[in-house]
């Protein structure tokens, strides 16, 4: 086997010793780990079609794995599967300054999109706090969202069209150029989300937007956490959505400011982040009301970044914010749960209700303007019985969000984290609607199994 | 993290720890590693070659394999050891506090002790180098003279003309060129022991660390760093024969020598007579900042390592800490350009990166342009050179095209291996102007004798 992959990709590009293999075998998820027994780097789709075909033959798994920042385990191997790292497709193929459109491999960095984008005049928005590393191929697959989400979207509103390689080897184009594009299934759509579960993406063609002229920061400071909700809501309410309405608490606040030192008021209970861009006068008119209703629902202080390296340190720090959390115990377990936004304030009481009732520490922060809360448990895998309070707590934290209409994976995925959950958050038969769409695309499950969908031996 | 400020959860490693490996580490300093990937960017071997196994994240993982008892300690463990520049960018990037230094010196430690990359060349080097000739400063001022008189006497250029370099053995080749050029004289002979401010009393009294090999190749930067020092008026002590500091011991292994360095610093110039300790060469102040955690299983050492650690100042964080005076312009000098290499060692390793640029902005007629990618390895990193040559020379071409891009007629940086790489780096690179390489306490330094029409 080892001997056709080198025949297939080139043998620099295939790794199987030990010492070269061991660190693939995790991704950012804490306390899943699995020893890959070969990781391989196509440098172009058809070898990736290549691979993907040489394994339906031997009837061997794929794991495809970006840069393996992934939050719920999507790209931790299998025993005995194939890792297919795409990060070698790492060039960008087009920038389209007419269509506004750019075409990239689904190694390129997020980050280096965005840079190139910038330096044409343009704009990239989706930005995950990975997006230094991550790639752009693993934010398709996990339609990854990131600080401006509340205004902008997530990965999925920036993909116009996708290269993708399907599970016998064949390479398809989903998509176009086109703004309006009805020919057909929407298909490209099934793709983004799949977590490497459906199909390799070996390109990725994205809409950009003009960069906003004007944009503005600022921090708001809050005594209660209640206040900070609130003011959230009222926001939404006065119909102005900035682009970015993070949310940190204090033991958040705490570990980013050691780390970052931008001058966070780690005295606060609580902290928005907030951003408004956009043409100049509108931006200064919605900063200004933003702030007004900071204060009248209890904002201690409200300050604005003073210049545009300012607003970048702080949403440097605010990305920091889960690694940070890492400073205070061994294991960071980060959560995703989601909920319309009118529930937000719900969530938020329940979480510190939980952690009080299983006796764990629990911080939280997260996309607010989203409902997108990231509760994360500071624990030690080590402590058995602390990690079965864990669990317990989870599953609370879950149930609780379902109840609400919420979801438990905003913009992490599924992977092998919350497989367990997914019936039960989609019901039966939307469920056997999924499992039917992988059987027919992946018939001898090969591609990422076990990933998403729970295998059938598992009760 | 290493170097001054210290971080929340940043649990120092027991000393005798430190001498028993990895395994034996304090969990917690492995364990703080959440495999988050944040560091890759920065790194530049990772950058070279996209595989994890060159990454912090990486290295970080077999180190823990390692501990876990799950790998073996291996030839590849050792050499991917060794391929690790120790620049500690990524100690700089990881928002969770890892203290990747310690994590890196007992790896490195624990292989050197299993003799992993034993070749009999290489050992001989090795203990030449570091048992024996950086353990005794008389030797390396011989070494030095034999040096200068080697270069100043012309013999070099011959020997680089005729073509004769070609017959030396390949990795000395690559090498000669590196030899750094020699001063004519060691700060001894330019520097009093004792140098008192010009007026006034003395607000504060000082020790200079003249570092071995920045008194070899450039001791006008130890001058001048006592000249900037008088001029903010502080009283100069500095000791005619110092010891090395042991940081090339640390970095590649040799723990029981690098004590025994910092002892003898501790018996020669104890801190409690002075204010501050200061060193002018990143790589220096970083690993004389940790003689507390070097000698904490010392009794009889560790208070006194302790109080050197706190009085331990990088030359810039010193001057702009004592609020430095602002020279007044004189003369109608032209403006010079200037850019600044951020030493791995003092802007990652101390964390002092405003400091210089402030010393540089303050000086008449400087005006500074920014590089990209300052804060990178420039691949000098201790015996890296030596050791990891193509890598090496591949950081030091991305460096200078990156300096050269900024169009600045000097380079200013404070680590005298830095210093020698760049400037190798613009003779290997010729190409138009040759900017001139010097550390930012020089131009200070020139700048206050100007005020005096000097
Ligand atoms: C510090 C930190 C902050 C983060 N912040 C955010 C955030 O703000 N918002 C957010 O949404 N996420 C965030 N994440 C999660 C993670 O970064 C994203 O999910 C990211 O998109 C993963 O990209 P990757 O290249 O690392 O993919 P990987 O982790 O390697 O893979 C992720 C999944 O995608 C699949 N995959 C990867 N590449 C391909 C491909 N080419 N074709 C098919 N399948 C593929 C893999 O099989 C796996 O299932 C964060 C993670 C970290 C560590
Ligand atoms: S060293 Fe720090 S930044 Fe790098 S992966 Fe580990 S926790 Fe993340
Ligand atoms: S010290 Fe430098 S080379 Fe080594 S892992 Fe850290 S960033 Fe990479």
């Amino acid at each position: 086997m080892i001997e056709n992959l080198k025949r297939l990709v080139g043998e620099p590009n295939v790794l199987t010793e030990k010492e070269d293999v061991l660190p693939y075998a995790f991704d950012g998820t804490a306390a899943v780990k699995q020893m890959p027994r070969v990781v391989v780097f196509p440098g172009s789709s058809a070898e990736v079609a290549a691979v993907v075909a040489f394994a339906r033959e031997r009837r061997i798994p794929v794991v495809t794995r970006g840069n393996g920042t992934g939050l719920s385990g999507g790209s931790v191997p299998l025993p005995e599967a194939i890792v297919l790292c795409v990060n070698r497709l790492n060039r960008i193929l087009e920038l389209d300054t007419r269509n506004l459109t750019l075409l990239a491999e689904a190694g390129v960095v997020t980050q280096t999109i965005f840079d190139r984008a910038d330096a044409a005049g343009l704009f990239y928005p989706p930005d995950p706090g990975s997006m230094k590393i991550s790639t752009i191929g693993g934010n398709v697959a996990e339609n990854s969202g990131g600080l401006r989400g509340l205004k902008y979207g997530v990965t999925r509103d920036y993909v116009m069209g996708l290269q993708v390689v399907l599970a016998d080897g064949s390479i398809c184009w989903l998509g176009s150029k086109c703004v309006k594009d009805v020919a057909g299934y929407n298909l490209r759509d099934l793709f983004i989300g799949s977590e490497g579960t459906l199909g390799v993406i070996t390109q990725v063609l994205l809409k950009l937007l003009p960069k906003p002229a004007a944009r503005q920061t600022l921090l708001a400071t809050f005594a209660r956490m209640d206040a900070a909700a609130e003011t959230v809501s009222a926001i939404i309410e006065a119909r102005i959505i900035p682009c970015t309405l993070e949310f940190l608490d204090r033991k958040t606040l705490l570990c980013v400011e050691q780390f970052a030192r931008v001058g966070l008021p780690t005295d606060a209970e609580a902290v928005l982040l907030i951003e408004t861009d956009g043409h100049p006068a509108a931006v200064a008119d919605e900063a200004q009301r933003i702030e007004q209703l900071a204060r009248e629902h209890g904002a201690t202080t409200v300050k604005r970044a003073a210049n545009s390296e300012e607003a970048v340190r702080l949403a440097t720090a605010r990305r920091s914010a889960f690694s940070a959390l890492a400073r205070l115990k061994p294991t960071t377990i980060l959560e995703d749960a989601t909920v319309p936004r009118s529930e937000l304030a719900k969530m938020i009481r329940f979480i510190a209700d939980v952690a009080a009732r299983h006796r764990l520490e629990i911080a939280t922060f997260g996309h607010f303007g989203d409902g997108n809360l990231h509760p994360t448990i500071l624990t030690d895998e080590r402590d058995a019985d602390e990690m079965h309070r864990v669990e317990t707590a989870l599953k609370e934290i879950f149930d609780f969000a379902l109840s609400l209409g919420g979801t438990i994976t905003g913009e992490h995925g599924v992977g092998l984290a919350k497989r367990s959950f997914l019936r039960q958050q989609l019901g039966d038969d939307s469920y056997a609607l999924l499992k039917t769409i992988k059987r027919s695309l992946d018939p001898d499950g090969l591609l990422n199994p076990g990933k998403v969908i729970e295998p059938e031996s598992t009760p | 993290m290493s170097g001054g400020e210290s971080t929340a959860h940043a649990p120092g490693p027991k000393p005798e720890e430190i001498r028993t490996g990895l395994a034996a580490l304090d969990y917690s300093i492995l364990q703080q590693c959440m495999h988050c990937g944040l560091c890759l960017p920065t790194c530049p071997t990772f950058n070279e070659t996209g595989r994890e196994r060159n990454s912090p994240r990486g290295r970080i993982a077999l180190m823990r394999a390692v501990a876990d008892g799950e790998l073996e300690m291996t030839r590849a463990f050792a050499e991917e050891m060794s391929y690790c520049l120790g620049c500690l960018a990524c100690t700089s990037a990881c928002p969770a506090g890892v203290d990747y230094a310690t994590l890196l010196e007992t790896a490195r430690a624990e292989a050197e002790e299993k003799r992993l990359l034993a070749a009999p060349g290489r050992q001989i080097v090795r203990w030449l180098t570091l048992r024996w000739l950086f353990t005794r400063p008389r030797a390396l001022h011989a070494v030095g003279r034999t040096l200068w008189a080697y270069q100043a006497s012309g013999l070099q250029r011959l020997f680089r003309r005729t073509g004769l370099v070609r017959l030396l053995p390949k990795r000395i080749r690559e090498l000669e060129p590196s030899t750094p050029a020699m001063s004519r004289h060691f700060s001894s002979s330019l520097i009093a022991p004792v140098e008192k401010p010009r007026s006034g009393t003395a607000r504060f009294r000082v020790l200079v660390l003249t570092g071995c090999v920045q008194d070899l190749m450039a001791s006008e930067i130890n001058r001048a760093t006592v000249d900037v020092l008088l001029e903010n008026g502080c009283e100069v002590h500095t000791p005619a024969l110092q010891p090395c500091c042991g940081s090339l011991h640390v970095h590649n292994g040799d723990h029981a020598t690098a004590k025994t360095l910092a002892r003898r610093h501790l018996d020669a110039t104890p801190p409690a007579e002075f204010d501050a300790i200061i060193s002018n060469a990143g790589g220096c102040g970083s690993h004389l900042r940790r003689f507390d955690r070097l000698l904490a299983d010392d009794p009889a050492y560790a208070p006194r390592a302790a109080e050197w650690s706190k009085k331990l100042r990088d030359v810039h964080e010193w001057l702009v800490e004592i609020g430095f005076r602002v020279p007044v312009p004189a003369g109608d000098r032209p403006r010079r350009t200037v850019t600044y290499h951020e030493s791995c060692h003092l802007c990652h390793g101390q964390k002092i990166s405003r400091q210089p640029r402030e010393i540089l902005r303050a000086i008449p007629g400087v005006e500074l342009i920014e590089a990209a990618e300052a804060t990178w390895c420039c691949g000098s990193a201790g015996i890296y050179t030596i050791t990891q040559p193509r890598t090496a020379s591949w950081l030091q071409k991305r460096k200078i095209g990156h300096l050269r891009e900024t169009g600045a007629e000097i380079v200013a940086t404070a680590n005298p291996g830095c210093h020698l790489q760049i400037e190798n780096g613009f003779r290997l690179h010729a190409e138009g102007r040759q900017p001139k390489v010097v550390h930012p306490v020089v131009l200070l330094a020139e700048a206050y004798r100007r005020e005096r029409g000097g």
